[in-house]
């Protein structure tokens, strides 16, 4: 569609849980950020997700100003916890 | 210099094995293991879930700060996934360097920076049938990520 990306969302531990879906795609305009994909994600379940979680684009922590492109894959990180 | 994911039981002897050399007078051995209480609630067990593309590259990526700061190419890490039962190991730091004060600061800085960085959850389950996603911002757990850890010597 012109004018418009498609990205996926990936969700996990408990975001994944609250949304019952590790996967979200998302239809944005051209132009959009990182921060624009959270607000969609959020969109759908404010509750669920705080307002600014920490994130990733493309396997990279990134900002929310971040531009996307095209099959860019956003990551919504909850609070790490490894070890 | 190498680190991994994996989903069987972490062979510490076969890591040991790995960064030992001729040239290293010391080997440190940091292993994380699956404690029996969190927060005051009995645990029987914790399942690890990754982001596993980007967990291995965050945990790469420490290795490189490491072997840059201290100097020692000679470090593995690995990290399991699944479920685990009590005592068993979820992560396991080795290094090996010529003297043994840059070895230990090696593993301690390595576990600390995984801690930080590496997208890797653990889902507790408690005596009681419930399950939680555990949140090292919140409350004590946030107390307990600011103490220091425990490092066996080998």
């Amino acid at each position: 569609m012109p004018g418009r990306i498609e990205v996926k969302a990936l969700l996990f531990a408990s975001y994944a849980d609250a949304f019952g879906s590790g996967e979200m795609p998302l239809l944005l305009e051209a132009g959009s950020t990182v921060g624009d994909a959270v607000a969609a994600v959020r969109a759908k379940s404010p509750a669920a997700i705080p307002p600014c979680p920490l994130v990733a684009l493309n396997e990279r922590y990134a900002g929310y100003g971040d531009v996307l492109a095209q099959g860019d894959e956003v990551a919504l990180i909850p609070p790490v916890a490894g070890g | 210099m190498r680190a991994a994911l994996v989903t069987r039981p972490i062979d510490v002897s076969a890591l040991i094995t790995e960064v030992t050399d001729p040239s290293c007078g010391a080997v440190s051995v940091f292993l994380g293991t699956v404690r029996n209480v969190n927060d005051g609630k009995p645990v029987t067990g914790i399942e690890y879930k990754a982001y596993e593309a980007m967990a291995v590259r965050e945990m790469e990526g420490a290795l490189a700060s490491v072997r840059e700061r201290f100097g020692t190419s000679h470090i593995v890490m690995e990290h399991r996934l699944g479920l685990l039962g009590l005592g068993e190991v979820s992560v396991a730091i080795v290094a090996a360097h010529p003297h043994r004060h840059a070895a230990m600061d090696a593993t301690r800085t390595a576990i600390e920076e995984i801690k930080k960085t590496v997208p890797i959850w653990k889902l507790e389950h408690y005596a009681d049938g419930t399950r939680e996603w555990v949140d090292p911002t919140r409350g004590a757990q946030a107390v307990e990520q600011s103490a220091p850890v425990a490092e066996v010597v080998g």
